[in-house]
C-alpha cells in the first residue's frame, strides 16, 4: 500500500504521467482488493490487514500505522477511478503542472487517511488533503473563487480545530490506568478503556469535526459556494471523495471508539442528519446554478451517510458505505458533466440553457444516467445505496427512528423533484440560446472520464452484492456489541 | 421446470435494449426495427411455451393431486443481502434474512400476464414499425431509440410480473416507472411532452414512497419479502413448491402472531402496510386522486400509450393487489379501501371521458374506468362468495382489457396517424376512407361496450356479478358506469366515423395504413371477440382450485348469472342507443345537453379541476412555501451567521491590532497602567 503512495509522491507532474498515474493507482487499488480477498477467502480473521507500524515520533508515541479492511478497500478504490476520471476531466487547464502537482497531493491525503490506523497520522493527511483544496480554487476558480476558498478553507479549518481536540482527547484517555498512551485506533478500541463521562465530551467533538466535512446540517454552507467556485476536476474530488473522509472519519474514529456515547447521543445527531437529507433536497429544487444544485443534492445525500451510520445496525451501516461509494461517482460524474457543459455554454445558469440533448446527444445522455443514480433508479448505484439504508434504519422500531426513517424516505421524492427539473429545463425542451447550435460533443478524454464513471454506477447498481461482502467483514459482532450495550 | 426459457424471455429484451441502445445510431432504421420486433417476437413464443407447459401440462411442479395450480419458483438468485442468515451450529440455515432476490414465479397470474405483455408488445412493436414514419414512410428521428426504450419496457414489465418477492415488484416497478417517463417524453423538444413525462415520474414516484413505507412494514414484521412466504404455505415434500391455498390464513397468523403488532391510528400494522402498498398501485394505476399523470402521458406515440397507458404498465396496481390478494383477505377494511377508491374512480372517469374531445383522452379516462372497475372487483372479492369469484373476474377483465383497449388505442394511432391530429373536430365521416380500421375500431368499441358475444360481456358480467354478490348499492353504482362506457365509447365512435362528411384538407385524403399496422389491428380485433371465450375461471382463481368441475365450449354461457347479464345487455344497449340519438348524423342536441346541465359539464369538461388543484399545491404551497423559504433561510441566516462569525473575527482582529504597535511609548504606557491596576488590586486583597 505504501507503494501507492511512494508513487503519489514522485511522480511527475505532467499530464500523461498523470494519467499512467492514477492508472496504475486503480491497478494497485484492484490488486489490493483481489489479494484482500484471497486473504479473507483463506480465512485470515484478522480485523485489519497489512498491518504495519513504523515509529515517528516516539515520544509521544506517534505511528505511521496503516492497514486496511473492507471499507477502506472500497474507498481506496473510489478514489483511484476519481482521480483517474478526473485528470481527464480537467486534459485543458491552465498551468497544468503545478494544478496535477496539487491535485496529486491532495489525493496523497486521501490515500494517506483511508489507510493510516494511527490518530495521528490520520490527522495529518487529512489536512494534506484540505489545504491544496484552498491553492486550487483560489487559482484555477472561477467567479467568486477568493472567496469561496476563503470560507470553505476557514470553515473545514474550523471543524479540524474541534477534531484536533477530540483526537487529543482521546490519546490522552486511551490507556487504562498507567498503560502506555496510544494512538493507534485498533489498540484503543481494544482496551475500550476510555471512561463514559469522557466519551460524552469527546465524541462531539469529533463527530461534528468529520461531520462538518461530511456536510452536516448546520455546518454544510462551505460546501455549495467551495464547488460553484472550484475547477472541475476539484469539484468531483472534493465531492467524490474529500466529503467522504467526513463519513468514513466519524464511522472509524467517533463511533468505533467511543461506541457508548454514539449509542447514548446519536440521537442529537440524528436529528441534525435527518434534517440535511430533506432540507439539502428542498433547497436543491429552487436554485438555478447547476452546481449549486449539485452541491445541495450532494448535502442531501451525505447527509444519509451519516444519517446511516447513526442507525446503529449493521444493515444501515453497510448502506452507509454503500452510499459513500454511490455518492462518490455519481456526484463526481455530475461535476464532470457540469463543467464540460460551463466549458462550453460558458454559464451555468439553467435557466439560460436548453435542449442540449439536441445539441451534444452524448453529455446530454450522461446527464440523464447520472440524474437517474441519482434519484435512485434500480440498476445503478444509488437504488442499492438507499435500499439498504431504508431498510437498515426501519430495524429500528421506536417511534422516534421511524420518524426520521420515513422522513428520509420522502428525500426520494424531491430527489426526483430537482433532477428532473433540471433534466427537463437544461436537456429536454426546445434550444433556448440559438448560440448554443454550434457547439459541440463530447472529445474522446471527456467521454473516457465519464464512460469510466458510468460503467462504475452500472457495476454497483447491478451486483451489490459483491461490495456488500467485501465491507460486511468490518462489521463484527464484537464492534455492535460494545455499540449496543442495551440490546445486548 | 428448465430455467433456460424464463432466462431468456428476461434476457432477450434486454439484451436488445441494450443493443439497440448503444449500437443503435450505427444501424439502419429498418434493421433497428426489425431487430427490435424479432426479439420480442422470440420472447412472445417463449412466454407462450411457458405459460402453455404452465396451464396444461400438468406437471406435479404446477398442479397438484386435487387439481390446484400451485405457484412454482423456477429460478432466485440473491441479489443484495441485507441482514444475515440465522444459521445453527451445522450450518443449516433456520431463517434466512432479508435479502433481495432476483427470481422466476410461475403461478396462474403470472402465467397469465406474460402471455399479455408479450403478444401485446409483439404487435405494438410490428405496428410501430409502420407508425414512426412519415407519411412517405421515411423514419423519424429516434426510429432505433424508440425501439430501444420499447425494448427496456418489456423486459421491466416481464421482470414485474414474474417478481418472486416484493422487492424485486419494487425494482422493476421503478423500471418501468423510469421507461414509461422515456417514452412518454419521446418526443423531447415538444414542451408538453417533457412536462408531462415529468408529471407522470414524480406522481408516481409519490405514490412509490407509500409502496416502498409499506414494504418496509411488512417487512419488519414478516421478516421476508417473499411472495411464497407471505401468502402461502409450504407443502411437505415438493421442493421449490408452495400450494397457495393450504393453510395460507394460519401461516399469515403464524406470522402476525410471534411477532407484537400494535395498533397505529387505529388500524393495526398489516392494515397500514397494505393500504400504503395500494397507495403505490393506486399512482402506477391511475387511481384518484393518483390519476392526474395519465391523461397526460397520452403525450407520448401512440403505440406507447397502447402498450404502457392502457394494456399492461396501468395494470400493475392491481397486479400488485392480486398478487398479495390472500394478505388483503386477512383485513378486510383494506379491501373496502381499494373498493371505495375503485368505485369512485370508476364513475368520475367515466363522467370526465364523456365530454373530452381530445380522442386519446377519451381513451385514458376509459381505461383509468377500466381499471377502477378491476380494483373494485378485486376489493368485493371474498372466498365465500363463488370461490372468490371477483379475483378471477378481474384478472379476466385485466386480459380482454388488454385485448380490446390495445386495440382502440392502436385504431386511435391509425386514425391519428391519418388524419393528423388528435381532435375529433377534425375526423368526422372517417367510415369511408379508412375501413379496416373502422371495423377494428367498431369491434373494439362492442367488446369495450360489453355486447355479447364480445370479450368485454364477458369479464365485465363475471364482476358484476361479484360485485352484485357484495352489495345491491355497489352493483347499480357499477352497472351505471357501464352504460356510461358505452354511451362515451360509442360518442366517440360516431364522432369520428360519422356525424358529417369528412373534408379532405390537402391533396391527400386519409387511408387505412401499411400492413405493418393493419396486422396488429386485425389481430387484436380477432383477440378481442375471441378472448372472452376463454374458460378463464379454470385457469385463474385466488388459490389455484379450478372453480369449474366441467369443462366445454359454452362453458362462460353456461356459467353466466342471467339476471345480470341481462340487465348489463340492456343498460349497454341503452347507452349505444343515447349515442347513436346524439352524435349519428350532425345536429344540436349535444349544445343542449351541454347547456341542460351547464356546471357539471364545466367539470367534467375540466376534469374536476384536479389539474388545478395540484399545479396549486406544489406551485404555490410546496415551491413557494416550502423550498424557497428553505433556500432562503440557509442563505440568509446559517450561511449568514458563518459569514456573520467571520465578519465579527475580522473586526475583532482590527481592533486589537492597534495593540501590536511596536510603539515603546505605548507599552511602556500599558506596562505602567497595568502595574498599577494589579497594584491596586493586591492591595484591596490585602485590605
Amino acid at each position: 500500500m505504501l507503494g501507492a503512495l511512494a508513487l503519489c509522491r514522485n511522480i511527475k507532474w505532467i499530464r500523461t504521467v498523470a494519467v499512467v498515474g492514477s492508472l496504475m493507482l486503480i491497478g494497485l487499488s484492484i490488486w489490493v482488493l483481489c489479494d484482500y480477498l484471497d486473504n479473507r477467502a483463506a480465512g485470515n480473521m484478522a480485523e485489519m490487514l497489512w498491518v504495519g507500524s513504523y515509529p515517528w515520533f516516539t515520544p509521544l508515541n506517534i505511528n505511521l500505522a496503516v492497514g486496511v479492511d473492507g471499507i477502506s478497500i472500497v474507498m481506496l478504490l473510489l478514489s483511484s477511478i476519481i482521480v483517474f476520471a478526473g485528470s481527464f476531466a480537467s486534459w485543458k487547464i491552465e498551468q497544468p503542472k503545478e494544478f496535477f502537482l496539487w491535485l496529486i497531493l491532495l489525493s496523497t491525503g486521501v490515500f494517506g487517511f483511508f489507510i493510516s490506523i494511527d490518530l495521528f497520522t490520520m490527522f495529518m493527511f487529512y489536512e494534506v488533503a484540505l489545504i491544496p483544496m484552498y491553492l486550487l480554487i483560489g487559482v484555477w476558480g472561477s467567479g467568486n473563487k477568493n472567496y469561496s476558498a476563503m470560507k470553505l478553507t476557514l470553515m473545514l479549518m474550523g471543524g479540524s480545530a474541534f477534531l484536533m481536540l477530540g483526537l487529543i482527547g482521546i490519546y490522552y484517555h486511551s490507556a487504562p490506568e498507567g498503560g502506555q498512551l496510544t494512538w493507534n485506533i485498533l489498540e484503543i478500541a481494544q482496551n475500550a478503556s476510555i471512561e463514559k463521562g469522557w466519551q460524552y465530551f469527546l465524541f462531539p467533538l469529533t463527530f461534528v469535526g468529520f461531520g462538518v466535512l461530511g456536510a452536516m446540517f448546520p455546518f454544510h454552507t462551505w460546501s455549495p459556494d467551495g464547488h460553484a467556485s472550484a475547477p472541475t476536476a476539484v469539484s468531483m474530488l472534493h465531492a467524490g471523495v474529500l466529503m467522504k473522509l467526513g463519513g468514513y472519519g466519524c464511522f472509524r474514529v467517533a463511533m468505533y471508539l467511543m461506541p457508548q456515547a454514539a449509542n447514548d447521543l446519536a440521537w442529537i445527531f440524528l436529528i441534525l442528519t435527518g434534517i440535511s437529507v430533506v432540507y439539502g433536497a428542498f433547497s436543491a429544487c429552487v436554485q438555478t446554478d447547476l452546481k449549486y444544485i449539485n452541491a445541495y443534492s450532494s448535502v442531501s445525500h451525505c447527509g444519509l451517510v451519516l444519517f446511516a451510520i447513526l442507525m446503529l445496525n449493521t444493515t444501515a451501516m453497510s448502506g452507509a458505505i454503500m452510499q459513500m461509494l454511490s455518492h462518490g461517482l455519481m456526484t463526481a460524474l455530475f461535476f464532470a458533466l457540469i463543467g464540460m457543459i460551463y466549458g462550453r455554454t460558458h454559464t451555468r445558469d439553467v435557466r439560460q440553457m436548453g435542449g442540449l440533448m439536441k445539441i451534444m446527444p452524448f453529455l446530454a445522455v450522461c446527464y440523464v444516467i447520472a440524474g437517474f443514480a441519482s434519484l435512485g433508479l434500480p440498476g445503478l448505484s444509488g437504488f442499492v445505496a438507499e435500499m439498504t439504508i431504508f431498510v437498515g434504519s426501519f430495524q429500528d422500531s421506536d417511534f422516534f427512528h421511524r420518524f426520521f426513517t420515513i422522513l428520509a424516505c420522502c428525500s426520494i421524492v424531491i430527489t426526483a423533484v430537482y433532477i428532473l427539473r433540471v433534466v427537463g429545463k437544461l436537456l429536454l425542451g426546445p434550444v433556448q440560446d440559438k448560440h448554443h447550435l454550434e457547439l459541440t460533443d463530447a472529445t474522446w478524454w471527456e467521454r473516457t472520464s465519464t464512460v469510466t464513471l458510468i460503467l462504475c454506477v452500472a457495476f454497483i447498481g447491478c451486483f451489490p452484492n459483491f461490495f456488500m461482502n467485501l465491507i460486511e467483514f468490518t462489521f463484527n459482532p464484537e464492534f455492535f456489541r460494545a455499540l449496543m450495550p442495551a440490546v445486548n | 421446470m428448465e430455467s433456460t426459457l424464463p432466462i431468456l424471455i428476461l434476457a432477450l429484451p434486454l439484451f436488445t435494449f441494450l443493443l439497440l441502445g448503444l449500437l443503435g445510431k450505427y444501424m439502419k432504421h429498418g434493421l433497428a426495427g426489425c431487430i427490435g420486433t424479432a426479439s420480442m417476437g422470440v420472447t412472445a413464443t417463449l412466454a407462450y411455451i411457458t405459460a402453455f407447459t404452465y396451464f396444461f401440462s400438468g406437471s406435479p411442479l404446477f398442479m397438484n393431486a386435487f387439481g390446484e395450480r400451485l405457484q412454482s419458483i423456477v429460478f432466485n438468485v440473491t441479489w443484495l443481502q441485507f441482514t444475515p442468515d440465522i444459521v445453527d451450529a451445522a450450518g443449516q440455515v433456520i431463517k434466512s434474512g432479508l435479502a433481495i432476490r432476483l427470481g422466476f414465479l410461475l403461478d396462474s397470474i403470472s402465467a397469465m400476464m406474460l402471455i399479455v405483455i408479450t403478444t401485446i408488445s409483439f404487435m405494438v412493436h410490428l405496428y410501430s414499425n409502420g407508425y414512426m414514419r412519415d407519411h412517405d414512410g421515411t423514419p423519424e428521428k429516434g426510429f432505433q431509440r424508440f425501439f430501444a426504450y420499447l425494448s427496456l419496457f418489456s423486459f421491466s414489465m416481464l421482470g414485474l410480473v414474474v417478481a418472486t418477492n416484493i422487492f424485486q415488484m419494487y425494482i422493476f416497478w421503478e423500471l418501468v416507472g423510469a421507461s414509461s417517463y422515456l417514452l412518454i417524453g419521446f418526443y423531447y423538444t415538444k414542451p408538453s411532452a417533457v412536462s408531462a413525462s415529468k408529471k407522470a415520474f414524480i406522481v408516481t414516484r409519490f405514490a412509490d414512497l407509500g409502496f416502498l413505507i409499506g414494504i418496509l412494514i411488512l417487512s419488519y414484521y414478516t421478516g421476508t419479502f417473499n411472495f411464497t412466504e407471505l401468502t402461502s404455505a409450504p407443502v411437505a415434500g415438493m421442493d421449490n413448491t408452495f400450494a397457495v391455498s393450504l393453510g395460507t390464513a394460519e401461516n399469515i397468523k403464524n406470522i402476525f402472531a410471534t411477532s407484537a403488532a400494535p395498533v397505529f391510528l387505529g388500524g393495526s400494522v398489516l392494515t397500514w402496510a397494505l393500504v400504503l402498498i395500494f397507495v403505490g398501485g393506486m399512482g402506477k394505476s391511475a387511481m384518484m386522486p393518483l390519476h392526474i399523470w395519465l391523461p397526460d402521458a397520452m403525450e407520448g406515440p401512440t403505440p406507447v400509450s397502447a402498450l404502457i397507458h392502457a394494456a399492461t404498465m396501468v395494470v400493475a396496481g392491481v397486479y400488485l393487489v392480486a398478487r398479495l390478494f390472500p394478505l388483503y383477505l386477512m383485513e378486510i377494511t383494506s379491501l373496502e379501501i381499494v373498493t371505495i377508491v375503485g368505485a369512485v374512480t370508476a364513475f368520475y372517469a367515466a363522467m370526465v371521458a364523456c365530454t373530452q374531445v381530445d380522442i386519446k383522452r377519451v381513451l385514458a379516462f376509459s381505461t383509468i374506468s377500466q381499471i377502477a372497475f378491476m380494483m373494485v372487483s378485486l376489493g368485493v372479492a371474498r372466498p365465500e362468495y363463488h370461490h372468490g369469484l371477483g379475483y378471477m373476474a378481474s384478472m379476466f377483465h385485466l386480459f380482454t382489457h388488454a385485448m380490446f383497449k390495445a386495440l382502440l388505442f392502436l385504431g386511435a394511432g391509425a386514425i391519428i396517424h391519418a388524419v393528423g391530429t388528435n381532435d375529433y373536430t377534425g375526423m368526422h365521416g372517417l367510415r369511408k376512407y379508412m375501413p379496416v380500421t373502422h371495423w377494428t375500431f367498431l369491434i373494439g368499441c362492442l367488446a369495450i361496450a360489453g355486447i355479447i358475444p364480445f370479450a368485454g360481456f364477458f369479464s365485465k358480467d363475471e364482476i358484476l356479478t361479484a360485485v352484485f354478490g357484495e352489495s345491491l348499492y355497489g352493483y347499480l353504482w357499477m352497472t351505471c358506469v357501464a352504460g356510461m362506457t358505452a354511451f362515451y365509447m360509442f360518442r366517440l365512435y360516431f364522432l369520428i366515423f360519422w356525424w358529417k362528411d369528412h373534408k379532405v384538407h390537402g391533396h391527400h385524403a386519409p387511408k387505412d395504413q401499411p400492413w405493418t399496422m393493419t396486422v396488429p389491428l386485425v389481430f387484436l380485433a380477432v383477440m378481442s371477440i375471441c378472448a372472452g371465450w376463454f374458460p378463464f375461471g379454470n385457469l385463474v382463481t385466488w388459490n389455484g382450485h379450478p372453480m369449474f368441475e366441467h369443462l366445454s365450449f359454452w362453458t362462460n354461457i353456461d356459467n353466466l348469472n342471467w339476471f345480470v347479464a341481462a340487465v348489463s345487455m340492456v343498460t349497454a344497449l341503452g347507452g349505444i342507443g343515447l349515442a347513436w340519438v346524439m352524435y349519428q348524423k350532425e345536429n344540436d342536441l349535444p349544445q343542449k345537453a351541454a347547456k341542460l346541465i351547464p356546471n357539471l359539464w364545466d367539470w367534467c369538461y375540466h376534469r374536476f379541476y384536479w389539474d388545478e388543484l395540484y399545479m396549486w399545491v406544489t406551485h404555490s404551497v410546496i415551491f413557494r412555501g416550502i423550498c424557497k423559504p428553505i433556500a432562503w433561510f440557509d442563505r440568509h441566516i446559517i450561511d449568514g451567521s458563518m459569514n456573520g462569525l467571520a465578519f465579527v473575527t475580522n473586526k475583532l482582529s482590527v481592533a486589537i491590532k492597534g495593540l501590536q504597535s511596536g510603539s515603546t511609548q505605548r507599552y511602556v504606557w500599558f506596562y505602567l497602567v497595568g502595574a498599577v491596576i494589579l497594584a491596586l488590586i493586591t492591595a484591596i486583597c490585602t485590605i
